[in-house]
């Protein structure tokens, strides 16, 4: 038996060593990709009336804004679920990349901001006229500050994990979320409902899908080497 | 058979009395258990230290039937404050979130600021002044409030903004500030002329979701956060954490917060050297003003 484990053992060594004097080693581990869905009704969102802010009304006249807290695509899917590990190896790839948070057309963009704890992200107010931007947290210090147009974008981060839901009080319509994860393994569910999460290393897993209507889902997955796998989260969608 | 019944009850019942009111000089109250969440806290104001443990007891007899035993502002009144008709709920300490700070937006006030808030209370809220208290109690009292959160063990105290000397406050100084609150958009919220009804006030509401409803400046010549010019200043560019109101500490630069605070002077009711400047010279240049709130400029709303 033991003798056994030795050669896989020396090989994993050999390959290692030799890959370590490779320039660039491709990002080793597995990944886990699938889809986000729902059985049952979804509620149907309802068009925003921005009335009250003449620029934003005229800019989508054409085609009004959705409310975005559940945005279905096809093949009953959802959008904007984010996907991440919740218990199993949390990743060591900091978070120093700085996000960015705009604000146009009086909508949130993106929608969901994922990001990791004291990873930087931007706060942009792309509109001709003022936005405050105030995040809900518990945990993490609360702030409210006003962005009046033209102005440089705000710096910020949070230094604990936490779902914030993020209003402007003067478009009260206007509703986002900051996702801030102790992982960086972590994905947002896009217009399919799809989702991957890549560079995981072999063992095991809990991984959570979390939206913002429905709660959250937990699955577990083992990840032996490079493999794919496909797991779907599936929420009970009840009309409101 | 009865009467002795009686008469052990009678013995029985006093003798718990007597225990309880050894154990505390408060027995009325004494099944309410008060909930922290630290250990023991201090604060500083001046050259007094308050202590959490005396504060306690104070709390018990004067805080809790608001602010209520877990410190989460459900005391059994606050179900009569209505915050549909501008009555805000009392403050919940668990969540370290305050108003009146002379600390940036999102962190915590210096104990001064809570000391201060305790003595001058709130108006228009059924918040009291405690200026019955002493020092030392208040001081005792802003210690203990700290204990609801362990906010205030793992979070620094912020660094109060720096308040450059007040230049005079002229009719040039009004004018400036008047465009302030115009480009500021402070309008929105407060309205044109400052009533508290621009096009954003119907729909605001505060962190814990209850309406709440803009400052209006014909009223009141006292603030929530103080009455001073520097109070003023304080206001607005640290905001009132917890509520729609943000912070301008970001866009407004100190020249300009100072204008600000001379042009909001004149839509209170007051006999301020700014009000007496502005209504003399609106006499003879009132024509001039371009009114306040949303331009007409094709696609600009600045
Ligand atoms: C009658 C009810 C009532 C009592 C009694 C009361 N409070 Fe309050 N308190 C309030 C209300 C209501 C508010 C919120 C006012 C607002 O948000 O505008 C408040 C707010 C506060 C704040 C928030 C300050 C800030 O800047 O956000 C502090 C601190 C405070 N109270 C301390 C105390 C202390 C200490 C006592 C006892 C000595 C006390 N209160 C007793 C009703 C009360
Ligand atoms: C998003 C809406 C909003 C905007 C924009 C806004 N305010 Fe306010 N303001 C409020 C609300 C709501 C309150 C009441 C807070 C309370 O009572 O707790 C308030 C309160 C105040 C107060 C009184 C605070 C006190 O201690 O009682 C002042 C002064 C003030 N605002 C000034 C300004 C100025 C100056 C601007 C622009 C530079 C501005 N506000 C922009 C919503 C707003």
């Amino acid at each position: 038996m033991k003798i056994k484990y030795f050669y896989p053992l020396f090989l994993v060594l050999l390959v290692s060593t030799a890959l370590a004097s490779l320039p660039v080693p491709p990002p080793a581990g597995g990944t886990v990709t699938g889809k986000v869905t729902y059985t049952g009704t979804p509620p149907k969102m309802k068009p925003i009336d921005m009335a009250k802010e003449p620029n934003c009304a005229k800019e989508h006249a054409a085609s009004p804004v959705f409310t975005e807290n559940v945005v279905t695509g096809p093949g009953n899917t959802l959008e904007w679920a984010v996907v991440y590990v919740s218990a199993g190896d949390q990743g060591s790839t900091p978070g120093t990349q700085t996000l960015r948070f705009d604000q146009k057309g009086c909508q949130y963009m993106p929608h969901v901001l994922a990001m990791q704890v004291d990873q930087p992200f931007e706060i942009v107010n792309s509109d001709p006229h003022l936005h405050n931007i105030h995040p809900l947290p518990k945990i993490n210090p609360e702030w409210n500050k006003s962005q009046p147009p033209g102005t440089p974008p705000l710096m910020a981060k949070y230094d604990k994990p936490e779902f914030i839901p993020v209003k402007c009080n003067v478009h009260p319509w206007m509703h986002g979320w900051f996702i801030v994860l102790n992982t960086s393994h972590y994905a947002i569910s896009g217009s399919d409902g799809s989702f991957s999460i890549k560079g995981l290393p072999p063992g095991k897993y809990t991984l959570t899908a979390w939206q913002e209507q429905f709660g959250t889902q937990a699955q577990d997955v083992t990840i032996a080497g490079g493999e794919t796998k496909n797991i779907t989260f599936t929420f009970k969608a009840l009309p409101y | 058979m009865r009467p002795r019944l009686e008469v052990l009850a009678l013995f029985l019942g006093a003798a718990a009395l007597l225990l309880t009111a050894g154990a505390a000089p408060c027995f009325a109250q004494i099944d309410i258990h008060i909930h922290t969440a630290t250990g023991p806290m201090e604060s500083h104001v001046g050259d007094v230290t308050g202590h959490s443990e005396p504060g306690k007891a104070y709390y018990r007899r004067y805080c809790i039937g608001c602010h209520g035993p877990d410190g989460d502002g459900n005391g059994e009144n606050a179900q009569w404050f209505d915050p549909n008709f501008g009555f805000a709920k009392p403050r919940d300490f668990t969540l370290a979130t305050y108003k009146c700070r002379s600390t940036p937006t999102g962190t915590l006030p210096t104990d001064q600021d809570l000391y201060d808030a305790v003595t001058r209370g709130f108006v228009t809220t059924n918040m009291p002044r405690w200026l019955a208290l002493t020092v030392q109690q208040r001081a005792d009292l802003v210690a203990f409030i700290k204990t609801f959160s362990k906010k205030w063990e793992s979070q620094k105290t912020g660094t109060p903004i720096n308040i450059p000397p007040e230049p005079t406050g002229n009719i040039e100084s009004i004018l400036r500030g008047r465009e302030m609150f115009q480009k500021m958009q402070c309008w929105k919220c407060h309205g044109p002329e400052g009533h508290g009804d621009g096009p954003a006030a119907a729909t605001l509401t505060d962190s814990k979701d209850n309406p709440i409803r803009p400052y209006n400046f014909a009223v009141g010549s006292r603030f929530k956060c103080g009455q001073t010019n520097q109070d003023l200043y304080r206001i607005f560019m640290t905001g009132l954490d917890g509520t729609p109101m943000p912070s301008f500490a970001d866009v407004i630069q100190p020249n300009d917060a100072w204008d600000l605070v001379h042009f909001l002077r004149t839509l209170q009711p007051l006999d301020t050297p700014e009000a007496k400047a502005w209504k003399e010279w609106v006499v003879t240049h009132g024509k001039e003003l371009k009114p306040i709130g949303a331009e007409e400029a094709p696609g600009g709303g600045q």
